[in-house]
């Protein structure tokens, strides 16, 4: 391997989110120590997302199958569509095991300083699911950000005139949080949603 | 070193690199100014970096021209508290929106941010659509395109005035205005001191400060209103059908 190749290997590393070239010089260094057992397989596998990971037509999200396997998944309730931004937002969900619908992703959210509009994002296909008679309930995980809140307002306002509930997340006091560390709007929140103990 | 202190509502803020963003702010005394805050797109600054929220800033550059560093603390969280009204969270992307896209980089505009401030306020009032027209009346006062509601442009009395001159920009009374009341635009009665307010007039105002803003502000700029404030009078059109 010539010393450009080295090179171009540091350079492309570098462009990941999270790795400087200073990173991106360790990992490269690690990768060409172990060839074997990691270059190669990692090389391999990357050769094969590149060819096989597709977007799912149904909800956006990425697999190397469309639909989903999440999409497909006969055990998952198909009354509930759950809304989130972002891939990254789908797989936190599934890692903490808490929802057991389906999921859509919009690809961002509104925003007015971007100028993105409805039409960005995903949302012509949320339209036509949630008319479907089998969905009961959309589940807005957006985030609570100006944008994030207007997007489900909009999402809610248009919504209205079908025959599902429009849920969302609560807001308040994450766990492990000391109120005195909270901020000011997180405890907004947090009041407003209060409820009666022990309900 | 140049350093200044001052407060400031967030207008814009824009990833830059992998953590920090670049944010716009509205100072009270500097006008609308850039800074970059080193994680600025991390966990901890996002409660503050909520467009609408009034922080206490901090600013240091080695050079006045470079874009410089903000240290900010957040003074009040606005934002959070507009995030159940839908209506009231558009009103605020309007505002920023044209703020940053309307005013001038690093020049004074003191009453533009005390406005700005007082109309964040009346935002879960139940007056706020007013608030917001006399909002935008005062941006586009303050950046030289006033319009005088005080008198009629035809004959000097101030008795029923009832339309605007969209080429002037001043008011016309009703019996002045009536034989071309199809090319003046309406006065809202609460501009003009009699009415109520309410959505209609609401709406009227929208048309005027929207014409005025689209002519003298961004037409010029060869940009259309900010899509926002569209959805914004579009809101104010449907509320009052």
């Amino acid at each position: 391997m010539s010393l450009s190749d080295i090179d171009r290997m540091i350079q492309l590393l570098a462009r990941l989110p999270g790795l400087g070239p200073r990173s991106a010089r360790r990992a490269t260094l690690s990768l060409l120590q172990r060839r074997e057992d990691l270059l190669r397989p990692l090389a391999d596998a990357l050769v094969r997302a590149a060819d096989n990971i597709q977007q799912c037509e149904i909800c956006g999200n990425l697999d190397d199958s469309d639909p989903c396997r999440l999409c497909r998944d006969g055990r998952r309730d198909p009354a509930l569509i759950c809304v989130v931004e972002e891939i990254g937002d789908l797989w936190a969900l599934e890692r903490s095991g808490v929802f057991k619908g389906r999921y859509h992703v919009l690809g961002g959210t509104l925003s007015a300083l971007d100028g993105r509009g409805p039409e960005q994002l995903n949302l012509s296909g949320l339209w036509k699911r949630a008319e479907h008679p089998d969905v009961k309930e959309v589940v807005l995980a957006l985030s609570a950000t100006v944008d994030g809140q207007t997007t489900a307002h909009y999402i809610t306002e248009r919504l209205a005139e079908l025959p599902v509930e429009v849920t969302r997340l609560g807001q308040g006091v994450p766990v492990g949080g000391a109120l005195d560390y909270l901020d000011d709007g997180t405890l907004m929140a947090a009041f407003r949603a209060r409820r009666p103990a022990g309900g | 070193m140049i350093e200044w202190q001052d407060r400031g509502i967030v207008l814009a803020v824009k990833p830059h690199g992998e953590t920090a963003a670049v944010v716009h702010l509205l100072c009270e005394q500097q006008g609308r100014h850039a800074g970059l805050v080193a994680g600025g797109q991390g966990r901890r600054m996002a409660p503050v970096l909520q467009v609408g929220n009034l922080v206490q800033a901090s600013w240091r550059a080695r050079l006045p021209d470079h874009l410089g560093h903000y240290a900010l603390e957040l003074e009040h969280g606005y934002a959070a508290r507009l995030m159940n009204s839908p209506e009231s969270l558009i009103a605020l992307q309007s505002a920023v929106v044209l703020c940053d896209s309307a005013l001038p980089e690093r020049q004074s505009h003191a009453a533009i941010f005390h406005g700005s401030l007082a109309l964040i306020e009346a935002l879960d009032s139940d007056y706020w659509g007013e608030v917001y027209i006399k909002w935008e009346l005062l941006l586009l006062s303050e950046l030289g395109f006033g319009l005088d509601l005080e008198r009629c442009a035809a004959g000097g009395s101030n008795d029923h005035l009832a339309y605007v001159s969209p080429r002037s920009g001043r008011a016309v009374s009703l019996s002045a205005g009536e034989p071309y009341s199809h090319k003046l635009l309406p006065l809202p009665g609460f501009l003009a001191g009699g009415g109520e307010g309410g959505p209609s007039e609401i709406r009227q105002g929208m048309e005027l400060t929207g014409y005025f803003l689209e002519k003298n502000v961004f037409a010029p700029r060869d940009r259309p209103l900010p899509e926002i404030r569209t959805r914004l009078a579009q809101h104010f059109s449907s509320r009052a059908a």
